[in-house]
């Protein structure tokens, strides 16, 4: 049998590197439905889970796989599915239990072009927004958008480490572009992988309280069957995890949920800056097309503009703080999306109006290319 | 060094496999970067499909081919479709028996699929190009390109399609030979 952590260079998809992080990261419950461009992900763990002393379970649909992700959170494992846009949609209503009862699970998003069924073997990042509001309510989450098989590797672990450390759903959110490209992926041995579990109870069983913050504004989570009662509702609830019909109610729980995840910015958002010091354009952008920025910046560079370019590893919460910093000194930004303008939206938000902001975009169904971006730059701003 | 290798033919006739080798040979045995993207449509035989593989000593970062250095074809109509976006000093390989060329534009050519159905089994002509590409264009090396046939192929045809790479390596060194006044009977005219 192999390990669960499967130390060594490998060639492989995104997708299944995508599988072996949440090995490395400790998952021992895979419930999913196949669709393209995840099935990958779902068949690797099929076969890898059963050696490592975990389940898979092909539910009936993606409404029971993300209700029995939930389910097995709950009984204590570390548990995940995966899907493509129409299976997200189906997702949505129990994506906003996993938020309110605040299970933590992680939920990889393949993304296809849509909308509806799209075009099932082509990619897009068209559900940028929907991972962020998909369910209804006000409530947070955290979405994660790795660019290469490696980082897929190493997000998909760090997605299981935020989802332990705050008790919330984070989403993996790849498209298939990267999910289908094999590279090399080098996994490290298993005591150089970080893996974090959810903070356990203290104290005495009988005054315990599910929903009592602790000192990161996170409460502990004891597993069904260790002795403490635990009453997990999707109505608004006391601390104790009872429904409460109250204003004071739904404000304590909204805040709680707001305040672990907005209260913890610089823990959860990570970025990576590319020729960002003395750089007038910035490029934004993620996932498959921050490869697209990558080859535009250095392009651009080569032709004497002043690009620089910054990767948003962590979409959801928003490096607004980021952008806004950038905006008192650049002349503008160019944001890369295969959307007609998500993310887009956000850094305008972000820039509040002090530099233009352009985009960079499609209908989806394949990549951006640099010449694109490069005509954009010229277009948008004309060398003196 | 940076190589971008088209690979086109049939959905089942092992061309994204190819790809894989090849990229695999290149990023594990040879210890470069490599990445390949495959495009194919919702059939799973008989329709148009390729396999984009990029082969670097440093970092790829956009991993579509838009001009390929090397263009195999293992279909006519995957030819028709490549063939203008070949690079002007680019290498051209196909089966000799399923393509034919528009044009007198240098190139090299095998019958894998016939070589292969000689060896008993259709299947292996991909394997065959392998063998026949790494001869030709020397992006990969020899030893990693044969061992990644043997730990990528189905256990217990190992030996069968070890052969099958010989096959297409000797093939190739016979062409060279024939064209040593080019290729002063190197390996590798490409790399």
């Amino acid at each position: 049998m192999k390990p669960a952590v499967l130390t060594g260079e490998h060639y492989m998809t995104g997708d299944e590197a995508c599988a072996e992080g949440a090995l490395a990261a400790g998952c021992l419950f895979f419930g999913g439905y196949p669709i393209t461009p995840a099935t990958e992900i779902a068949e690797h763990m099929s076969e890898r889970l059963p050696g490592v002393g975990g389940t898979f379970i092909q539910m009936e649909d993606e409404i029971a796989a993300i209700a029995s992700v939930l389910g097995a959170a709950w009984a204590g494992q570390k548990s995940m599915t995966a899907t493509s846009g129409p299976g997200f949609s189906l997702m949505m209503e129990n994506i906003g239990l996993a938020a309110c009862t605040e299970t933590p699970c992680v939920v990889v998003n393949v993304q296809r072009a849509g909308p509806s069924t799209g075009l099932p073997t082509m990619g897009a990042q068209g559900d940028m927004m929907q991972v962020r509001w998909g369910s209804h309510g006000d409530y947070e989450i955290i979405a994660l958008a790795p660019c290469s098989a490696q980082e897929i590797f190493y997000q998909t672990i760090t997605a299981f480490n935020l989802s332990e450390r705050y008790r919330t759903p984070v989403f993996v959110m790849t498209d298939e572009i990267i999910g289908h490209m094999s590279e090399k992926v080098i996994i490290p041995p298993a005591d150089q992988i970080k893996t974090e579990w959810r903070p356990k109870p203290q104290g005495r069983k009988d005054r315990f309280l599910l929903y009592k913050p602790g000192p990161n504004g996170v409460a502990p989570m004891p597993a069904a069957g260790e002795g403490y009662n635990v009453h997990v509702t999707g109505l608004t609830h006391d601390e104790k995890g009872y429904p409460v019909m109250s204003v004071e109610a739904q404000h304590q729980m909204m805040t709680r949920i707001k305040r672990k995840i907005l209260g913890n910015l610089d823990d959860i958002i990570m970025t990576e800056s590319h020729q960002l010091e003395d750089a007038e354009i910035v490029l934004v952008s993620y996932g498959i097309s921050a490869r697209t920025c990558l080859a535009a910046t250095q392009q651009a560079r080569g032709m004497g503009l002043k690009v620089g370019f910054l990767r948003l590893i962590t979409i959801w919460p928003f490096a607004e703080a980021q952008i806004q910093a950038l905006a008192q000194r650049v002349k503008g930004f160019v944001t890369v999306e295969i959307n007609l303008g998500q993310i887009h939206l956000e850094v305008m938000r972000s820039a509040m109006g002090k530099v233009p902001c352009h985009l960079v975009g499609h209908h989806g169904g394949t990549i951006i290319s640099p010449d694109q971006v490069l005509a954009k730059i010229k277009e948008a701003f004309p060398c003196p | 060094m940076y190589k971008q290798i088209t690979i086109t033919g049939f959905g089942g006739q092992g061309v994204v496999l190819a790809g894989k080798i090849l990229g695999q040979a290149a990023a594990i045995e040879d210890k470069l970067e490599s990445t390949l993207v495959q495009s194919y449509g919702p059939e799973s035989r008989g329709g148009a499909c390729s396999a984009q593989v990029t082969i670097a000593d440093g970092p790829i970062y956009f991993p579509y081919i838009q001009n390929p250095d090397i263009l195999v074809c293992m279909s006519q109509s995957g030819y028709d479709k490549q063939y203008p976006t070949i690079k002007k000093e680019g290498v051209l390989v196909i089966d000799q028996d399923l393509v034919k060329p528009v044009d007198e534009r240098e190139h090299f050519a095998i019958p894998c699929t016939r070589f292969a159905e000689e060896l008993g089994n259709k299947m292996m002509a991909n394997i065959i190009m392998i063998g026949f590409f790494t001869a030709i264009t020397g992006v990969v090396t020899q030893e990693a390109a044969r061992n990644t046939v043997q730990g990528s192929v189905p256990k217990g045809t190992e030996q069968k399609n070890l052969k099958a790479f010989d096959r297409g390596w000797e093939f190739a060194q016979a062409t060279l030979k024939g064209r040593r006044h080019k290729a002063a009977g190197q390996v590798g005219v490409v790399a």
